[in-house]
């Protein structure tokens, strides 16, 4: 008869030490999603999130779009009886999802990502009328209203033109040595979802 | 104190008016303000989804310069800005190596020196000017006050004195002679980050955000967040269920711009989707021309 | 010329894990003045003390060193074993190996090297030691208990019966503590008053035992079997002779609108009243912060105002005057029995160091969420509603009710991390309450996990969910606040794995069990240590349950950690039963390890009496034969003295020691490193 493996528990280790988030603090109950307001829209809530961290069962989380919806709103940071910060572990999830697995991300969310962060790689600001063009031609959704231009145009709150920084080269430089790989994309972000 | 200003992108683009109404409030109190030269942006909802150091140093590139600029406190009144300007800051504070690392990632000089300030904290120093200056008084106006995320979570990072009960706000209202309603939405998120990429979920966080404050009575929101305005005014039509009356909402600094009796249109009132001017007028106050 | 033993034991594993301990009794064995070592699995085992006997016989040992476990641990024991084979029990010493050494090292070779550098020093220690007899003192068969709730009723009681007298302190007008504000009581549903009111009567007419109620500890002073106890009497402005309790005072005070404390706040009380009907002694208190003569009086009016309770009264007891009063009892032993308090949810914490509330459930300004101390009284037949379940806001009787367990409770980040251990019990019965008494009512219980061990417990948990239909959700609530006239709850079930937004008509919290406040300024006029909650420290969480580490002093109850009320009675009896134990010896042995001092060379500065935090060095004149006065020397009273050894290092001439840690003797110690 074969022995199930045992759980090495290398991943909670692996989180602890890049969010110094003890996931093993939590008791799982459920205040975090209780208050979550992305929980009506997600299978995944915050507890189940620290219950795979924990077991090291992430599996599930790398099939669905749940992580990339947290809005980083840090209300169950702030409620946890803990003292945990599930959303700070999301991040550091969705980190290691963008690296290890970039087509999981979902599009909508990764293209806004790349969109923005490649904004302000390019000009040191995000240049909001840029992003929205690379956000509709990344995605496709030509004709949604990711940002209704006109209305913006009309209220002087969108420029034509992006400004840019002089300082820009510390600004790419900084990229660079953050995110490691300055060629996967202009903002270097490793999130994207172009064959999905 | 000297205190910088870090205006951040919103502020130059769709949250001009917060740029504007500021400007012109910190001019009226006499307290000026010396933008940061060649700021960058502070990665804002983007950069910590992507990695956590890069996160941190965006915002620390703004430190270090309003350092080299000799002052001793930013202000930055985006929200979103201000959250990640204090969060890079308490977390190169609580790590010794990032601290070392960071001259060199920044290839420039930094300390960690600066403070960081959101414009609640700046309106409520100037508080007592304010009401010494206060020109046009709004006669009890019911206020939904709304704090939404980014300035008051973690309370390890903002430096809200209560995550669950702040005040700051409501006295604000209360100094300019409104009258702050007591409701249960002023703390949850409009959904920011997720804007772009999934209006639909904005949409409804939004709606129950907005008709929370209608069931209060407020016949207006004030908020401090570029996200949350543009969350809540330029999308509000998409929020309204058919035949209830739009709720203009005003930043922080429009609605202290007004009491000190500055004219509507250069604190950027014209700019708003949800026109103030129909409210403006029924309470005594100008309506905004042009633009609508 | 020495002849010392040395026994070292394996403990098990415990030592003989990490230190070799044949090894250490080899090494031994060739150490000057050794004459007998040896080795030994469990060296308190029956069998091993014979060997340690033995070996003293055949020996004819000096001294013994045990190489074991910590002195605190087993001194005794062995001290006893050396004593029985008629050597003095003071010349046995332990050489801890366990706790500082093999406990705490992995390196087997260096850990048996610091194990027999441990066993040397004490060898070289007993060479030093001298016979020491044990000191005998007096004991005051009489007990002071702190707290008049159910816990220091049954020690008061269990006293009496036994023949002891006591003295019985109670901080409010009444005693009966929590357990009277009970609607009923968990397993059994029996009525709490009237289990309860019977045993208060018992203490009001035990001969043997005096009632100081609405009374507070003001000093203590003296050692076991000797105490003595300053006891402040506060002024309840009724003279305790006089009244006979007919109640004619509390009829008459036009001042009928003062928040009732008894009812929790739900109810209201004159200025001048007593808690509740049954209570012991049945006399009223006058509350001069609302009595309105007194608050006239603080304003500056200098006329009489009201008195109508003074003209009620037809035996002239009411006393305007009256200031508190000091009564000074002597007791030989002491029982805490002071119970606990409810956390609160408000932003204001009594005594709450480090604790803060909880915003998210509105900081305890929602009128219709309460506690549990609350829905008791909502639910007892003699409450502010006669039992009958209705809301604080506006008497409607709830048709959903939501109970919230583990508020404050197992929630580091609130400053509570520990379990409050009644709570799930108490919901349950909450539930059943509230289900008896609204039939179409809906209970809904929000948890964790449902702690239930005890006899009938679970049972009664299940009963609750199976047969009384309360909806357990696992989970706990993000928020609460008021929407119109209900409570809107925002939880998530964790089983279900659903979000919930529940419309409540009445929210009771399980609010955490915490000391009471003042605990810390009661245990340190005690010299008893309290945890970092403010519970009392027992001596040993195992085997001396009831001792606290200040020999005389007892605890009992839930002043120690959260208790229901079986155990907190449990308790007080055993806590009586210590007592009684010490009450039966005709006199008190202590330990010899006290400070003495040499007369002869003693200078009579006096610093050893500035130093010490007992209290425990005096003066004593020195006359010749003549009866002249030669010279005034400090002398330390053994009955007092804890061995400390401030005095020792103080004393500039070294004319002070402790017998048994002389500076000779520990110098051959550090010596032998």
């Amino acid at each position: 008869m074969s022995r199930s493996p045992v759980s090495d528990g290398g991943l909670r280790e692996r989180i602890l030490q890049e969010t110094g988030v003890n996931t093993a603090r939590c008791y799982q109950c459920g205040k975090c999603s209780a208050g979550c307001p992305m929980a009506a829209e997600t299978r995944w809530r915050p507890h189940d999130v620290m219950r795979m961290v924990n077991t090291g069962a992430v599996g599930p989380l790398q099939d669905d779009p749940s992580i990339w919806l947290c809005l980083a709103c840090e209300t169950c940071a702030s409620r946890c009886p803990n003292g945990c910060d599930p959303a700070r572990v999301i991040d550091a999830l969705r980190e290691r999802f963008a690296r290890e697995a970039p087509g999981g991300v979902p599009r909508p969310v990764a293209a806004f990502h790349r969109a923005f962060l490649d904004q302000v790689r390019r000009h040191g600001r995000s240049f909001e009328l840029g992003m929205v063009m690379e956000y509709k031609l990344r995605t496709g959704a030509l004709t949604e209203d990711a940002l209704s231009a006109p209305g913006l145009l009309a209220r002087g709150k969108l420029s034509l033109t992006p400004s840019r920084i002089s300082g820009i080269g510390e600004v790419r430089r900084i990229f660079d040595a953050c995110t490691g790989s300055a060629g996967t994309g202009a903002g270097g972000t490793g999130a994207g979802g172009d064959d999905r | 104190m000297r205190t910088g200003y870090f205006p951040g992108c919103s502020l130059h683009g769709t949250a001009r008016e917060f740029d504007e109404s500021l400007r012109a409030v910190a001019g009226a109190i006499g307290a000026p303000l010396a933008e940061i030269d060649d700021w960058n942006c502070c990665g804002a909802s983007s950069a910590h989804v992507v990695g956590q150091r890069l996160a941190v140093a965006l915002p620390a590139r703004n430190l270090a310069l309003a350092e080299a600029q000799g002052v001793e406190q930013v202000l930055a009144p985006c929200a979103a800005c201000y959250n990640r300007l204090a969060k890079a800051r308490r977390v190169i504070e609580e790590d010794e190596a990032l601290r070392r690392e960071m001259p060199e990632l920044l290839g420039r000089p930094f300390g960690n020196r600066v403070a960081v300030r959101n414009i609640l904290e700046f309106l409520t120093d100037a508080l007592p000017v304010i009401e010494a200056r206060l020109v046009h008084a709004f006669g009890g106006l019911p206020l939904a006050c709304y704090y939404g995320c980014l300035l008051v979570r973690p309370a390890s990072v903002t430096s809200a004195e209560d995550p669950e009960h702040p005040t700051a706000m409501e006295q604000i209202a209360r100094a300019c002679g409104a009258a702050p309603v007591t409701w249960h939405m002023g703390l949850e998120c409009c959904g920011g980050s997720l804007s772009v990429s999934r209006t639909g979920s904005v949409i409804r966080l939004g709606r129950a955000i907005l008709e929370d404050a209608r069931k209060a009575g407020a016949e207006a929101l004030l908020v401090a967040c570029p996200m949350c305005h543009s969350n809540l005014d330029f999308r509000q039509r998409a929020m309204t269920r058919d035949g209830r009356p739009p709720i203009p909402v005003l930043y922080v600094t429009e609605l202290v711009g007004l009491a000190l009796g500055i004219e509507p249109r250069r604190l950027g009132l014209d700019r708003h989707f949800v026109s103030p001017a129909p409210l403006l007028a029924r309470r005594g106050q100008a309506p905004a021309g042009g633009r609508h | 010329m020495a002849r010392i033993g040395v026994f070292v034991c394996h403990c098990g594993e415990n030592i003989g894990r990490t230190v070799d301990a044949s090894s250490v009794a080899e090494a031994l064995r060739s150490h000057p003045g050794v004459v007998h070592a040896e080795d030994y699995r469990y060296m308190c085992s029956d069998p091993g003390q014979t060997l340690v006997r033995e070996a003293i016989a055949a020996n004819r040992l000096t001294g013994v060193v045990v190489a074991a476990c910590s002195p605190h641990m087993h001194e005794r024991t062995f001290r006893k074993v050396v004593a029985a084979a008629g050597l003095n029990p003071f010349l046995c010493e332990m050489a801890n190996i366990r706790e500082q050494c093999s406990w705490i090292h992995e390196d087997r070779e260096q850990a048996t090297g610091k194990a027999i550098a441990i066993t040397r020093a004490l060898v070289e220690k007993v060479k030093a030691n001298t016979p020491l007899e044990t000191i005998r003192i007096p004991i005051e068969r009489r007990a002071l208990v702190i707290g008049g709730g159910i816990a220091g009723i049954q020690a008061a009681l269990d006293l009496a019966d036994g023949g002891a007298e006591v003295v019985l302190v109670e901080k409010e007008s009444s005693i009966g503590g929590h357990m009277s504000q009970l609607s009923e009581t968990f397993p059994t549903l029996d009525c709490s008053q009237c289990i309860l009111t019977p045993r208060m009567v018992e203490v009001a007419q035990h001969p043997r035992i005096r009632l100081y109620a609405y009374s507070e500890v003001e000093e203590v002073s003296g050692y076991i079997g000797n105490f003595e106890v300053k006891v402040r009497r506060k002024a309840r402005s009724v003279n305790e002779t006089l009244c006979n309790g007919c109640g004619a005072c509390t009829q008459a005070c036009p001042n009928r609108k003062v928040p009732n404390e008894f009812e929790c706040g739900l109810g209201k009380r004159p200025a001048i009243s007593v808690p509740f009907p049954q209570a012991v002694p049945n006399m009223p208190v006058l509350d001069r912060e609302r009595c309105a003569r007194f608050m006239a009086i603080r304003k500056g009016i200098t006329k009489a105002v009201c008195g109508k309770c003074a003209e009620a009264c037809t035996r002239g007891a009411i006393d305007f005057a009256q200031e508190d009063r000091f009564v000074t009892e002597k007791v030989g032993a002491i029982i805490i029995a002071t119970g606990y308090q409810l956390y609160s949810i408000g932003k204001e914490q009594p005594e709450g160091e480090g604790l803060s509330g909880y915003g998210e459930y509105g900081y305890g300004q929602v009128p219709d969420v309460i506690d549990g101390l609350q829905f008791e009284r909502l639910a007892s037949a003699s409450g502010p509603t006669g039992g009958r379940i209705v809301r604080p806001s506006d008497g409607r009787v709830p048709k959903r009710v939501v109970f919230l367990q583990c508020v404050g409770s197992r929630d580091p980040s609130r400053g509570i991390p520990y379990c409050s251990k009644i709570c799930c019990m108490y919901v349950a019965k909450h539930v059943m309450l509230y289900r008896h008494k609204v039939h179409d009512g809906e209970a809904v219980v929000f948890y964790m996990d449902v702690r239930a061990a005890g006899k009938g417990y679970d049972e009664f948990t299940r009963r609750a969910i199976e047969e009384e239909g309360a909806i357990y959700r696992r989970g706990r609530v993000a928020r609460l606040w008021r929407d119109g006239d209900v409570v809107k709850v925002q939880g998530f079930d964790t089983l279900s794995g659903e979000p919930l937004l529940l419309d409540a008509d009445l929210v009771v919290l399980a609010t955490a069990v915490r000391p009471q406040p003042g605990i810390r300024a009661l245990a340190q006029k005690l010299s008893v240590s309290c945890d970092q909650h403010g519970f009392i420290n027992e001596a040993h969480p195992k085997l001396r349950p009831v001792e606290t580490n200040t020999a005389g002093i007892f605890v009992a109850g839930a002043c120690q950690a959260p208790r229901d009320i079986p155990e907190s009675v449990a308790m007080g009896s055993a806590a009586a039963a210590k007592v009684l134990g010490l009450f039966s010896k005709a006199e008190l042995e202590r330990e010899p390890t006290v400070a003495r001092v040499d007369a002869a060379h003693c200078a009579g500065c006096f610093l050893c009496e500035r130093v010490c935090p007992y209290g425990a060095v005096g003066r004593r004149e020195v006359r010749d034969r003549a009866g002249r006065l030669v010279k005034v020397v400090a002398e330390v009273n053994p009955g007092v003295c804890q061995g400390c050894g401030t005095c020792q290092a103080t004393c500039p001439g070294k004319h002070v020691e402790v017998q048994g840690f002389t500076d000779q003797q520990i110098y051959a110690e550090i010596a032998a490193l």
